[in-house]
Parts: C-alpha cells; sequence; structure tokens
C-alpha cells in the first residue's frame, strides 16, 4: 500500500499545484487561533487517516495537508466542533489518494460498491454461527487487522463511530450522507466485523 | 417489532441514539428474543473492546513538528511595539503608562515560562527520556527527588482517578532545575512541572493553550504547578482538580 504516495505525485494528487502557505496566509491571530483549536485533535486526525489509508506514510502526508487545508478555510469554519470537521477534511484529503490509487492499475480491489441504500440485509450471514457464541477478547492488533479487512465505507462509519465516538448525526455530516444510510453502514460494519471475529477464533493463530 | 426491524434498531440503542420510546420498544423485543439479545450482547462486546486505546494511534513526534513547520510562525507579542505606543499617545499619565508596562513584562514573562513548560514536555516525549525514575509507586517516586531539588514536589498517586503515575523526572524551566511528576492517561503523556515560589498566595487554576498543548497552571502552599499535556481542556482540568483534592485530602 505505501510507496504509491511520494512527494512529488502527493503535491499533485491532492492540492493540483504545490500552493505555498506563507502566500495565502499571513494573519499571526489568526495562525494562533487555529493552532490552538486544531492541533488538539492532532492524535484524533492522526488515527483516523491512518485507518482511512492503512499506511503510516501515507497517514502522516494526508494529516499534514489536512491540516494545510484546514488552516485555509479557517476563515469560513463556523462550527459546530472542530473534530468533526476536520475529519471531513481529512476524508476529502484521503479520498483523491484513492482517486489517485484507484486511476493506478493495480488499485481496484480498493473500492466496494456502497450498496447501502440496498434493503437486503446482507449481515444474516451471521445467523450460520451460533448466535450465543460469546466473542473472545481480542488483543488490539487482531482487531486493528480486522478493521483494516472491512471495505472502506464500513470501515470508516465503524471507526468513526467505535474509535473516534462521533454521533450519527456527525457521522452523517462527516461522510455527506443521510443517517439512515450511516445506520446501515455501521449495521453492515458490526455484522462482517462479528462475523470476521468468529472466523478468527476458529482458527487461532 | 420484527427481527429484522430490531436488527437495526439494536445498534441506534447500543449507540444511545434511540429515543426513551424506541427505546423501549427495542428493549421489549430483545426481553423475548434470545437471538437480537445475543447480538446486541456481542455487538455490546466488541463495542468495549474497541473502545481500548490501544486501537488509537499516536501522531508521530515528526509529524507534529511538520505540521508545525509548514504553519505559518506566529509572531510573539512584542514588548518594544507597545512601548512605543506609549511614548506616542502622550495622553497617558505616567503613572498608568508604569503600571501597564509592568503587567505587559509580567505577563510576557510568564508566557515565556510557559512556552519553556512546552518546551521540556516535547523533549521529555522526544529524547525517551519521559523519566529519571520509572514506578507507579508514590513512595518511591516522592524520595527520590529529596537532595536533588531544593523542594521536594508532592507526588499523589491519581491512579483510582484514571491518571496512572510513571515517575519523575528532574527538569530545567527558566533556567532553574525542577522537579517534573509524570501521569498517563491512555495512551497521553501529562508532565506535571512544580517549582516553588515567593509569592505564597493561592493562584487559582487557569488553562491556558500553546503549540497546541493544553497547560493548566495553578499555585497552592508556595508551590506553582504546570501540567501540560495534549489532552483536551476537559481532561486536564480534571486532572487538576483530582490532584488538588487529592493533596487537600493528604
Amino acid at each position: 500500500m505505501s510507496g504509491g504516495w511520494n512527494a512529488s505525485s502527493r503535491t499533485s494528487a491532492i492540492t493540483g499545484k504545490t500552493m505555498p502557505v506563507n502566500a495565502v496566509e499571513n494573519d499571526p491571530d489568526k495562525t494562533q487561533r487555529f493552532r490552538d483549536a486544531a492541533l488538539p485533535y492532532l492524535d484524533d486526525v492522526y488515527t483516523l487517516a491512518r485507518y482511512l489509508l492503512r499506511d503510516a506514510t501515507d497517514a502522516d502526508d494526508a494529516v499534514q495537508e489536512c491540516y494545510l487545508r484546514a488552516l485555509r478555510h479557517f476563515d469560513s469554519y463556523r462550527g459546530p466542533a472542530m473534530k468533526p470537521w476536520l475529519f471531513s477534511i481529512l476524508r476529502n484529503v484521503c479520498h483523491a489518494e484513492f482517486a489517485r490509487r484507484a486511476s493506478a492499475p493495480t488499485a481496484a480491489a480498493e473500492d466496494v460498491p456502497d450498496d447501502s441504500s440496498d434493503a437486503a440485509p446482507l449481515w444474516h450471514e451471521a445467523q450460520e454461527s451460533p448466535e450465543t457464541q460469546l466473542l473472545r477478547r481480542r488483543d488490539a492488533t487482531v482487531i486493528r487487522r480486522l478493521i483494516d479487512a472491512l471495505a472502506e465505507p464500513f470501515r470508516e462509519t465503524i471507526v468513526l463511530r467505535e474509535i473516534q465516538n462521533m454521533s450519527y448525526r456527525e457521522i452523517a455530516e462527516i461522510v455527506d450522507a443521510p443517517v439512515g444510510t450511516v445506520m446501515s453502514r455501521l449495521a453492515r460494519a458490526r455484522a462482517m466485523l462479528r462475523e470476521a471475529w468468529m472466523a478468527e477464533e476458529e482458527q487461532p493463530k | 417489532m420484527t427481527c429484522d426491524e430490531a436488527e437495526i434498531l439494536l445498534h441506534a440503542l447500543l449507540d444511545g441514539e434511540l429515543d426513551a420510546g424506541h427505546a423501549r420498544e427495542v428493549e421489549e423485543h430483545i426481553a423475548g428474543c434470545p437471538r437480537c439479545a445475543a447480538l446486541l450482547s456481542a455487538y455490546r462486546n466488541m463495542s468495549k473492546a474497541m473502545a481500548d486505546d490501544e486501537l488509537r494511534f499516536k501522531a508521530p513526534l515528526h509529524l507534529r513538528q511538520r505540521i508545525e513547520a509548514a504553519l505559518p510562525q506566529t509572531r510573539a507579542p512584542n514588548r518594544r511595539a507597545v512601548l512605543k505606543g506609549f511614548a506616542m499617545g502622550s495622553a497617558v499619565s505616567a503613572l498608568a503608562a508604569t503600571g501597564l508596562v509592568a503587567i505587559v513584562l509580567r505577563r510576557e514573562d510568564e508566557q515565556r515560562i510557559l512556552s519553556d513548560v512546552v518546551s521540556a514536555h516535547l523533549r521529555s516525549l522526544q529524547a525517551g527520556h519521559l523519566t529519571d525514575v520509572l514506578s507507579t509507586d508514590q513512595h518511591t517516586v516522592k524520595p527520590w527527588f529529596n537532595g536533588r531539588l531544593d523542594v521536594a514536589p508532592p507526588v499523589v498517586d491519581l491512579t483510582a482517578q484514571g491518571f496512572t503515575l510513571i515517575g519523575g523526572r528532574l527538569d530545567t524551566i527558566d533556567g532553574r532545575a525542577i522537579g517534573a511528576i509524570v501521569y498517563r492517561r491512555r495512551t497521553h503523556v501529562i508532565n506535571l512541572f512544580v517549582a516553588q515560589t515567593a509569592n505564597a498566595e493561592p493562584r487559582t487554576a487557569k488553562i491556558e493553550t500553546m503549540q497546541g498543548f493544553n497547560i493548566r497552571r495553578w499555585s497552592e502552599r508556595g508551590l506553582n504547578y504546570w501540567a501540560v499535556s495534549d489532552l483536551g481542556a476537559d481532561e486536564l482540568a480534571d486532572f487538576g482538580s483530582k490532584f488538588e483534592s487529592a493533596m487537600r485530602a493528604g
């Protein structure tokens, strides 16, 4: 997954061109307000980037780009909360990266069509396993791997909900989708994760 | 309610997103449906497992520095400009000007110390030199400071309150050796710097932000305290007040 996003292609893939921040932005008060408001969420933004991109180097680049973009748009920021706002910017940055990966010949497997509006509940598959089976505690590495294996819309939704503790409404705003879509993606994400979780237990490594 | 409906709504129940009326309906269904009850409990366990801090990532220091460097520099408040302002404003009486200058200067002093405190915090994370004495036992950390500093900083164990004591360290703030007590909250490090002050007057806590870190400063019984962390202001305030009440209790 790594390596595709080197410095030269990054500038062109994400911003279209390199934009010197100082040329756009030269208000020290504003920059200070921005730092105070946005930098405390660096770990949160970075965590989301790691789950969205599944690569540490790509996450570094995306987070940096997210902060620079956020500063450029800080004037138009009206709230309500800084964290979801940063998340939605990060998500746009990451999507530019997905688009770039998708145009690369090897990246097709990344995009699973999101048929979440489809009423057919695919998560019924989980019924095949005995429902009374308890989920054993898994360590963080295993859980991370299981989350990483989910297709993008589901991974994104469950990470925003479970790890970032966003409300349905906040998630809906971040991913720019109706709350109903968020609910159905979350239901599928959890069903798929549970299945993978139980499969993991059947063949312990 | 059918199982199909319940299967969607139990997520909203789990996430606390249902209004009371719907919550009751889902709960009633679950009470009579072992299958949906098992699903809810499985999802609840998963949800708990995913709340684990180990699943969160900490932004690497080099990334923080890269972003700091990419953001335009903020200008520090310029003392000379303020003084020039006074010189030009002839209407300002000399006395008032002196008072104001004193305030400006004191504030600048405090800003400098705050920025020292933040630098010390950053250094402690950077150099792999977070603690000189590594112990979760306050009775090990406290005596360690004896003889190393003029004043032994109070070391209180706040593990039960959710802040784990991880050790102590000698640091330098404003050119003076000073004690740092190190706590951890989930993945976040809190450095609590303690220094003696000539001013015995207690000062109530104030939260400030600098370079993206929150700093809670307060004074009590002749000691100045600065708690620095990338924790949110709420949690840092919580830390400070738990520390203060533990001090009063001890």
